[in-house]
């Protein structure tokens, strides 16, 4: 066969061509499927994060939905004046927010290396079990660890001090090691510890290095010293000034 | 003239991609801490191994061998991308684990080489085949090595805890080696040498 340059052009243009369109209708194909399983995916670990999530429930995507509807309230909370106005809690997009220079500041320089905070974020409020006021109060947090930004929630109880629980919903830290802070027995350990001493601003919660023995710290985990203090950082700068302080300050342990 | 049974077994062990040609181990060492991303991986890698070699055979004769390598790349980075959608639709806790290292199999080296050595010069139906024997072949040494990894690394298999751990209170320390890169290395030396000592002509000469 004989391949002219205009030939072997027009091959080329044939194959990209025909390659496109079928990656193309995969891609839009299956986005409703992927919506749906990130959209889920989300709720489990905020269910999870607020101790509702049990072993039958894991398995059952119609169990999940159920249960977020139900106990699960998404709400806006300011992180600069007014900045949550007009925003609709269901659809409201956090990570588009924290992106956008014109709704979000410019943080850096900071322990937990969080470049730029929204000025809206989305939290959860956990209905209790009765139906009677609120349980629990979910805050999304981030910050770097050892080789990747740790994605998660920490669960306050309503008085702004009591933690009841911290998951990471998206992390690529060394299985095993830093991976642990997806380890059960690990994240056991906050339920019950406080995140600030009595009268004062500044979070004391924290990762020790070696064995916790006091209210504000966890056990560090071995061989991961950079992700245990990458967690310290990032739970001490969300729930710092710059991050939920005046919210849980004004709202929480204000005593509302 | 190769026959077809051959063309499927002789990957296995005889000409594995990865002992003997030393292919794909970047993948081999990334996603073979446990099991289930290990099993996924490897039907990912045998789906577009197959796919790429079919097409790429059926359409051999038309392919101007000036851009033949960049044709090659184009139908298999399309066919990863495909298939990163579909595990992203359907099995998303897996894909989540297997984040970077679905889209890398376009730089799998087995991939590639497969499509060149052996799709440009064979008819589809023995390309086939020779896709799935590779494939099968670089899913023997992940599936041996992610054994190992997961059972003495993490003391569970398929998530499931075998050797309870001191961690939690039962008897087993886990080995810290064997969840980092450097564990897969030494099992997949281990593998290559178990393979040629039983076949000493894939020895190399000094």
């Amino acid at each position: 066969m004989e391949f002219t340059p205009a030939k072997t052009v027009g091959f080329a243009a044939i194959v990209c061509f025909v390659c496109s369109i079928f990656v193309a209708s995969s891609a839009v194909g299956l986005k409703d499927l992927q919506k749906e399983n990130e959209i889920l995916d989300k709720q489990k670990k905020v269910l999870d994060v607020a101790g509702i999530l049990n072993d039958q429930m894991a398995a059952d995507a119609n169990l999940i939905k159920k249960a977020y509807s139900e106990r699960i309230k998404p709400v806006l909370v300011d992180l600069k004046e007014g900045a949550c106005k007009g925003q609709d809690a269901n659809t409201f997009d956090q990570q588009k927010f924290a992106k956008d220079p014109a709704t979000s500041t410019n943080v850096s320089g900071n322990k937990a290396k969080v470049q730029r905070t929204p000025n809206c974020a989305k939290i959860f409020e956990v209905k209790s079990e009765a139906g009677n006021g609120i349980d629990t109060v979910i805050l999304p947090v981030e910050g770097k660890g050892l080789w990747s930004t740790l994605y998660g929630f920490i669960a306050l109880a309503p008085n702004g001090v009591d933690i009841k629980g911290l998951t990471f919903y998206k992390h690529a830290e060394t299985p095993g090691l830093g991976g642990e802070v997806d380890n059960p027995k690990w994240k056991a350990q906050w339920k019950g510890k406080k995140a600030f001493k009595a009268g004062e601003a500044a979070p004391a919660l924290y990762v020790k290095k070696g064995k916790a023995n006091d209210n504000y710290s966890v056990d560090g985990l071995s061989g991961a010293t950079l992700t245990s203090n990458g967690v310290t950082n990032l739970l001490q700068f969300w729930l710092g000034e710059q991050g939920f302080g005046s919210y849980i300050a004004k709202e929480l342990k204000g005593g509302k | 003239m190769a026959k077809n049974k051959e063309v499927l077994l002789d990957p296995l062990f005889n000409e594995n991609p990865i002992a003997l040609q030393v292919l794909g181990i970047c993948s081999a060492l990334a996603v073979t801490t446990k099991m289930e991303t290990a099993l996924v991986m490897s039907l990912a890698v045998i789906v577009v191994l197959i796919f790429s070699n079919l097409t790429i055979s059926l359409i051999r004769n038309f392919i101007p061998p000036s851009i033949r390598i960049i044709v090659q790349l184009t139908i298999i980075a399309s066919l990863v991308i495909i298939t990163d959608q579909v595990l992203k639709a359907f099995v998303y806790e897996t894909a989540k684990q297997l984040s970077v290292f679905v889209g890398l199999i376009i730089t799998n080296c087995i991939v590639m080489g497969r499509a060149e050595a052996f799709a440009m010069q064979q008819g589809p139906v023995k390309s086939v085949i020779d896709g799935i024997g590779n494939g099968l072949g670089y899913s023997i040494v992940l599936i041996f090595v992610a054994f190992f990894r997961e059972l003495f690394g993490s003391g569970s298999l398929f998530g499931v805890q075998l050797l309870p751990l001191a961690t939690e209170g039962g008897w087993y320390t886990p080995n810290g080696l064997l969840v980092l890169s450097p564990g897969a290395f030494f099992l997949i030396a281990i593998f290559i040498w178990i393979v040629r000592a039983f076949k000493p002509d894939q020895i190399e000469e000094e």
